[in-house]
């Protein structure tokens, strides 16, 4: 007999939804991540009462810690990113769940003590076995750990508990090496259960291109080789490779930024309407999409790269790549990659795909921007239109999210002049201020078990198959082109465009 | 949050109000503001700054026109006076407008042309309520008519028999705004001990309309018995579910953090805050079509009070 909760109505929705009784495992405890990103999203989701009474929260790490100091990382971590203001007793409700465990990835007794824990929590807290293990690690211990939980018999459910794991890209550097990892972890826990990050798709702006595109007359009409001229997609960041020099060399541009935020939200504006919104329809035409994309034919012309040069950036005299710390004066890692793309449908055929993004450009944003043909028959003379472009719309992603419709309007005046205007849409400050961050929707959504917002492992093999030509074609050709620091990349990127007869827009 | 600058307009009108608004945006260098709707706030003079200051707060989710209209004294000669303001320091404008004498009587005379296009209003009466919102002249202007029964100056212990009689599509009263997190809180239960509610119990201060509301629904919902008891507060202070298997009982003695206790587990604090107005509004706004369940519930206080 299925159980029907008196209390829920579907017409009933101001009751959020509420995770059941479960706890997070946290691997990786003292990075960047867990401390900017998840303890402060674990906070907020606290604040707001989406987490269910007796959450918990287990460290590992190799530090010598008791529970309260790891209390104490958690606190600080809350005081310094939390988005929601601090308050004693929601502190109290979630301290009281904080456990920490020390050990190393190969110290058999650390996860035996983490079994223990959990059993604890259980008896205690009444997590009733439901734990996420979120690996805020390198991907080189994925198979250490991921062994390690099954040795110890942590990943295995009993009837009506569940096990997941998350993690965050890199999911791999190439087709092959993600292959490898994705089977490490299948061999740990079964695809249902595991949870891949990219919180671009958490972010609100970023799913309200479906929203956008799918509940709108006005969009969908225009949106294919009729209309559109081409698509750019953009993410720029103004700062440098910072301290993640070990990160980053080796892995560069491409692999960092390409694989998975641009290529999923390419899949987003590119792809067709889904029959609904559940996980498999939206993975259905998202794969569709990444399937259907095809390499132009010389890549050295149609793809570029480019490593930030020592300059002035935002009035600021910052060093070059080469010189940074950690970089050998021979790496050719690229910091800014361009690659153009097509897809092979009736939709886009002949509409290519402009992808960039880059460290040290002229400013930080993300934006995908839908650029459309010019009208076919001006009744205006040339030269009233001469300061006509062409007609735009542009999601902002971040920051100042919104959207932007460029258009030609004329010029008040007693001659016909017509110029491009801008008409900016800002939804408030909603999508930054009270609206929740990424991450909190994405564990919410992991102690759900909803797994619509996460990249399967077939779109994660398909975005490697898309890049790897790339990569290799670069990997025999020499060194990436150097680029001024706070510009908008290497020359190379410019001439890509201009062979199609285009320009980027400066966003 | 600082006070923005406000345009002073003394003995002025509508049109003249509604120019200073696009004056004031384009003094602010015409931003985009992408205002979804129009909220009018009915209130005394005594309670406006707060009632504005919580508008502007809501108005960060929910960027509107904010129209606070202050009813003075009906007799005499009618005049409109105005501070109207936009941009600095919140999503969307503002205007306070005082009536006084004649034109009192004619509110919806001066709120109408100050409507965005083609967008929808709401309309909110921090404390006094008219007994018919929608047949009130600015409630009829509205989508969504916003009361709140714990406010009411008088009457206090009927005020939310009154809303409910009053019942109809868009009327809503913060009273049910508040105990939202009760009732995601008692769901949840139900979620995880899939077991029959044999009877129920829900304490708070003697005169609470959001604790008689949430003993509608629990009836309404669970078709059992629900004892309301008298406790000293503040606001709810224990609901008590029981089924076979014993109580589930969540108990806030503080108004922030309950305990939760539920057969076979361990007792676990979890924070209950008592909301504020700007995060009660914001939530009412969210939403501006029916609210089935509240109808539901309003219809069972009113069987009740037959």
């Amino acid at each position: 007999m299925t159980w029907t909760n008196p209390l829920r109505d579907p017409r009933d929705r101001r009751l959020p939804r509420i995770a059941g009784p479960c706890g997070m495992v946290l691997f990786g405890v003292t990075g960047d991540l867990s401390r900017k990103k998840i303890m402060p999203a674990i906070y907020d989701l606290a604040n707001r009462g989406l987490l269910p009474p007796g959450f918990s929260l287990v460290g590992f790490a190799r530090r010598d810690w008791a529970d309260q100091d790891f209390a104490q990382i958690v606190h600080d971590s809350v005081k310094a990113y939390a988005r929601t203001e601090f308050r004693e007793e929601v502190w109290k409700q979630l301290s009281e769940g904080f456990r920490f465990v020390q050990g190393d990835f190969d110290d058999d007794d650390a996860f035996e003590t983490l079994r223990h824990t959990i059993e604890e929590l259980d008896r205690t807290r009444g997590t009733e076995g439901n734990h996420a293990f979120y690996l805020a690690i390198p991907p080189g211990f994925f198979g250490a750990v991921a062994g390690q939980l099954k040795e110890h018999g942590l990943v295995d459910p009993t009837s009506d508990s569940w096990r997941r794991v998350v993690v965050e890209k890199p999911f791999g550097h190439d087709l092959e090496s993600a292959r490898k990892l994705n089977g490490v972890l299948a061999e740990v826990f079964e695809h249902g259960s595991i949870f891949r990050i990219d919180h671009y798709l958490g972010k609100e702006t970023v799913q309200n291109i479906l929203a956008t595109r799918f509940a709108n007359m006005m969009f969908e009409p225009l949106w294919n080789n009729n209309y559109v001229d081409h698509v750019q997609i953009t993410m720029a960041e103004d700062v440098g490779i910072g301290g993640r020099a070990g990160y980053y060399d080796g892995i560069g541009a491409a692999r960092d930024v390409i694989q998975n935020h641009l290529l999923q939200l390419m899949c987003l504006v590119a792809m067709e309407e889904p029959t609904s919104f559940d996980a498999d329809s939206l993975r259905i035409e998202k794969q569709k999409v990444l399937a259907s994309v095809r390499l132009p034919r010389r890549l050295d012309l149609a793809t570029a790269r480019g490593q930030y040069a020592a300059g002035w950036a935002g009035g600021e005299k910052v060093a070059g790549f080469l010189e940074e710390e950690g970089i050998k004066a021979t790496s050719r890692t690229e910091t800014y990659a361009a690659i153009t793309l097509h897809v092979d449908t009736r939709r886009w055929a002949g509409v290519p795909f402009y992808l960039r993004t880059g460290k040290r450009l002229g400013r930080r944003v993300t934006e995908v921007a839908v650029v459309f043909k010019r009208a076919p028959h001006q009744p205006f003379s040339a030269s009233s239109v001469e300061e006509l472009t062409q007609n735009a719309l542009v999601i902002r992603v971040q920051p100042d999210e919104g959207m932007t419709l460029r258009f030609g309007s004329k010029v008040p005046g007693t001659a016909m002049e017509i110029r491009d205007v801008n008409m900016d849409f800002a939804y408030g400050g909603s999508f930054t201020e009270d609206s929740p961050e990424a991450y909190e929707r994405l564990i919410l959504d992991v102690l759900l078990g909803d797994p619509p917002l996460f990249p399967h492992h077939q779109e994660v093999e398909l975005s490697w198959k898309i890049l790897d030509p790339i990569l290799e074609a670069w990997e025999r050709k020499g060194r990436p082109e150097q680029y001024g620091s706070g510009t908008w990349g290497p020359a190379s990127a410019d001439k890509m465009l201009a062979r199609d007869g285009r320009v980027w827009r400066r966003p | 949050m600082s006070s923005p600058p406000m345009m002073e307009l003394v003995d002025t009108t509508s049109s003249k109000i509604a120019s200073e608004f696009v004056r004031a945006r384009k003094r602010a260098g015409s931003p985009a503001m992408g205002m979804v709707m129009t909220l009018v706030i009915v209130v005394h003079e005594d309670e406006s700054e707060a009632a504005m200051r919580a508008a502007r707060e809501a108005s960060r989710e929910h960027p509107a026109r904010v129209l606070g209209v202050i009813l003075g004294d009906a007799r005499g000669a009618g005049q409109i006076n105005a501070q109207v303001g936009t941009g600095a320091g919140w999503t969307g404008e503002t205007a306070l407008i005082r009536l006084k004498g004649e034109v009192v009587k004619h509110p919806a005379s001066v709120v109408l042309p100050l409507l965005l296009p083609d967008s929808p209003v709401a309309v909110w009466w921090p404390s006094d309520a008219p007994e018919d919102p929608a047949a009130d002249p600015l409630g009829a202007l509205a989508q969504r008519r916003i009361t709140d029964a714990a406010a009411a100056p008088r009457h206090k212990g009927k005020a939310l028999h009154v809303q409910c009689s009053a019942y109809v599509k868009g009327n809503t009263d913060l009273a049910w705004t508040r105990i939202t997190p009760w009732r995601a809180l008692l769901a949840a239960a139900l979620d995880q001990h899939h077991l029959k509610v044999t009877g129920a119990s829900v304490t708070a201060e003697r005169i609470s309309p959001s604790a008689d509301l949430l003993a509608a629904w629990l009836h309404d919902r669970l078709r059992v018995e629900v004892e309301r008891s008298s406790s000293r507060g503040p606001g709810i202070t224990e609901v008590v579910l029981d089924t076979a298997e014993g109580p589930i009982r969540i108990s806030r003695p503080d108004g922030k953090l309950a305990t939760y206790q539920s057969p076979g587990r361990p007792d676990r604090p979890i924070a209950l805050k008592r909301r504020g107005l700007p995060e009660l509004l914001a939530e009412e706004l969210r939403r501006l079509d029916e609210d089935d369940v509240y109808a539901a519930v309003t219809k069972r206080l009113r069987q009740a009070g037959a």
